[in-house]
């Protein structure tokens, strides 16, 4: 005897004549204009990476591990993308390298914004939190059908896919950065006269930017981790290669594939980290970052020195 | 005297509404009493005082006392439940929150107990903060902020992070960040209070030495009566949200309102409360032309004293001793203007109205009268060397006079040679 002999909820109909029969025929031109920007902003990422030559691409990354990672980083750089290359995968890695930069982009366009009125506001936080549980938590392959069935196949539904299930992390850290910025800085900025604008640009983004580098950086590495689902609703790069060589039972092309990601993840991973502690000892400004990147002295001692 | 704060009948209740909280204080009821039966805690009750222009206030309490809940309303980063708090004629507890914000700017500033200094900025541009609030032009802001810095001995850390520096430099920036805005209104938060003593010190002492020229209206919180006995113009006693005694210091310690402020007011060193001129006698002196031995004895004898001071004039000549004058009688057989002259001792002990007891036990310890001059070197009073003792261990002398301040003293000071309260005023 259980509730079940009495009645059975038709919830997966429900969810069907919502999807197919409401969203859909009523919806569907305006999640197929969400993703003009995307589309966009990948076109022209995919564009670039493919124009500029491997050799410059490499350098300038082992250059951004050298100034962030260190040397070993760099040399790992170089060796890896080499490695890349000569396994013929160059242009699937940066087919991957323009989607992730293009989904953390929108996840950072998003998440930042939402991340201050969660933290600045407690209802807005109430109702974000569990949006956010469900966002990390269901299985993401309970998404893709629909997102199929509204945005159609191909890179931008794939990109989708993927800042849905990489946004909660800079949400979640930018919230927290923020309401970790120490209560008597609040009350010294507030006891001056700033503004609620003020407020945040002067005292809280800066303070809480070390946290918001953290929660970009487990963004990053959750972009990461969806390339290979995302790849099944038609995104390509290094994800096609191991789905295809999933589907031939090709051991050596889908471990190929995966070897790329991971060489991908580790660079990227280590750079945005370093990219996150230089920032909370500093808070560099654009220029003084811009300039730094083409100075090949470590900055390391002056770093430790202000710590 | 203009009052530059002045706060009426403010409460502070936490916890949910108010007025409940509010009726039963009405009714007498305790602090206690209220927590228990309507969960609503009493911050601060009945706080209703003014501050002077240029006068420092100092509010001291232990903790859970009210006063940092005091001082947070007094720039409205906590809001009272009633009353008013008006500085020249905004009521911060009511104005909109775009004339709290010009308020905060212009006329009010803030020193915290952690120093609350932004680590991500240099001190120049800590110091600078509220200007750069106040949309003041980069190069402008910086030359202030640097005057600032000067200002507290720290212009040349100007470009170094905060986490460079030790407490009680930091606190100096803090300082340094209140006072670049020019505010007319400084609140201390228990400022030294994270400082190490021999720093403490050192910070009460330049904070004095900074108002004799900037001459804010201070009101600084403290939990230590002895920072309130030394900094304060006025002190206000505060307990269970609730002011004890208000009062100067030497009100303070030689009336305490109640047992709470007696029993602080033991440990404290009274040396350094007390002045010369609250222990000195009116000088009684000799003339040296025209009085003669005989004269200074029956004086002496008169007033029960040792030892009288001689003038020339207007000049002090010295001081002679009933001792010395009935020895030299005996030698010379008759007393005259020479013998006054000749017993003369014109090394004597002098201090001015303001010097604080503990600095005479030197000189009272010679056991002449010490001379209380005004800057004109003029002769004001007399302090014997019992009556130091005696206010010192808070015994009332014998003949009860010495504790009041004498009236021709305390004229000639107020009205020839204002002292640092005397400014205030």
């Amino acid at each position: 005897m259980s509730p079940s002999d009495l009645y059975i909820i038709p919830f997966d109909d429900w969810v069907n004549f919502l999807v197919r029969d409401w969203l859909v025929p009523n919806f569907r031109p305006f999640f197929r204009a969400l993703q003009v920007p995307i589309t966009l902003v990948l076109n022209w990422l995919d564009d670039f990476f493919a124009f500029v030559p491997m050799p410059i691409t490499t350098i300038v990354f082992a250059l951004l591990a050298f100034k962030f990672a260190g040397r070993w980083m760099a040399l790992f750089t170089i060796v890896g993308f080499i490695f890349i290359d000569m396994i013929d995968l160059w242009s699937e890695t940066m087919t991957t390298l323009s989607m992730i930069i293009t989904s953390v982009l929108f996840c950072a366009i998003i998440g930042i914004p939402v991340g201050i009125l969660a933290a600045r506001n407690d209802v807005v936080w109430k109702v974000t939190r569990p949006i956010l549980d469900i966002m990390q938590t269901i299985p993401s392959f309970v998404y893709l059908v629909p997102i199929v069935m509204l945005f159609g196949v191909g890179m931008a539904p794939g990109i989708i896919a993927t800042i849905i299930f990489a946004l909660p992390p800079i949400i979640r850290l930018t919230n927290l950065g923020i309401r970790n910025v120490r209560a008597d800085l609040i009350e010294a900025a507030e006891a001056f006269g700033s503004t609620a604008w003020q407020m945040l640009t002067e005292v809280q983004f800066p303070l809480a930017l070390r946290t918001i580098m953290a929660g970009l950086n487990q963004t990053l590495m959750l972009a990461l981790s969806m390339v290979v689902i995302a790849a099944l609703i038609g995104a390509g790069g290094l994800g096609l290669v191991v789905n295809t060589g999933l589907g031939r039972l090709d051991v050596g092309g889908a471990t190929a594939g995966g070897v790329g990601i991971v060489i991908l993840a580790i660079i990227l991973d280590r750079i945005t980290q370093g990219l996150g502690e230089q920032n909370a000892v500093e808070t560099v400004s654009l220029r003084a970052t811009l300039a730094s990147l083409f100075r090949l002295r470590p900055m390391a001692d002056e770093t430790k020195k202000a710590g | 005297m203009t009052a530059k704060l002045r706060v009426k009948d403010v409460y502070k209740i936490f916890g949910g509404d108010p007025s409940l909280a509010l009726e039963r204080l009405e009714r007498g009821e305790s602090k206690e009493e209220i927590f228990a039966e309507t969960g609503l805690t009493v911050g601060v009750q009945d706080a209703d005082f003014e501050v002077e222009e240029g006068q420092i206030f100092v509010v001291m309490g232990l903790s859970g006392s009210g006063k940092s809940t005091l001082v947070r309303m007094l720039n409205g980063l906590i809001k009272p439940s009633s009353g008013a708090i008006l500085i020249d004629d905004d009521d911060v507890a009511s104005c909109s929150a775009d004339r709290l914000r010009q308020v905060r700017r212009n006329k009010i500033s803030m020193v915290f107990q952690h120093f609350a200094l932004f680590p991500h900025r240099t001190i120049a541009e800590n110091a600078a903060f509220g200007l750069k609030i106040k949309g003041v032009k980069p190069a402008e802001r910086r030359e202030r902020a640097l005057a600032a810095l000067e200002q507290v001995g720290l212009a040349a850390w100007a470009d170094s992070r905060p986490s460079d520096l030790s407490g009680g430099m930091q606190q100096r920036v803090g300082l340094a960040r209140g006072l670049a805005t020019e505010p007319q209104i400084l609140l201390m938060d228990e400022p030294f209070g994270a400082l190490d003593p021999l720093i403490r010190k050192e910070m009460q002492e330049e904070l004095l030495t900074l108002q004799k020229t900037l001459k804010k209206t201070i009101v600084f919180i403290t939990h230590d009566l002895n920072e309130a006995l030394i900094l304060g113009d006025r002190i206000a006693i505060m307990k269970d949200g609730l002011f004890v005694q208000v009062g100067t210091a030497q009100e303070i310690v030689s009336e305490p309102a109640d047992d709470y402020v007696a029993a602080f007011v033991a440990d404290i060193d009274r040396g350094r409360v007390f002045t010369a001129e609250t222990v000195a006698d009116a000088p009684a002196a000799l003339q040296l032309k025209t009085d003669s031995a005989e004269d200074a004895i029956k004086n002496m004898e008169d007033l029960n004293r040792n030892a009288l001071y001689v003038l020339d004039g207007d000049e002090i000549a010295g001081v002679v001793t009933y001792q010395d004058l009935t020895a030299a009688g005996r030698e010379n057989g008759g007393a005259n203007e020479a013998v006054l002259n000749e017993v003369l001792i014109t090394e004597y002990p002098s201090t001015d109205p303001d010097t604080h007891l503990a600095d005479l036990y030197g000189s009272a310890s010679a056991g002449l009268p010490i001379a209380v001059t005004d800057e004109e070197n003029r002769l004001v009073g007399v302090v014997e060397p019992q009556a130091v003792f005696a206010q010192l261990s808070n015994e009332v002398t014998p003949n009860g006079e010495s504790v009041e301040i004498p009236e021709t003293a305390k004229t000639a000071d107020t009205a020839e040679k204002p002292s640092r309260k005397g400014d205030a005023a």
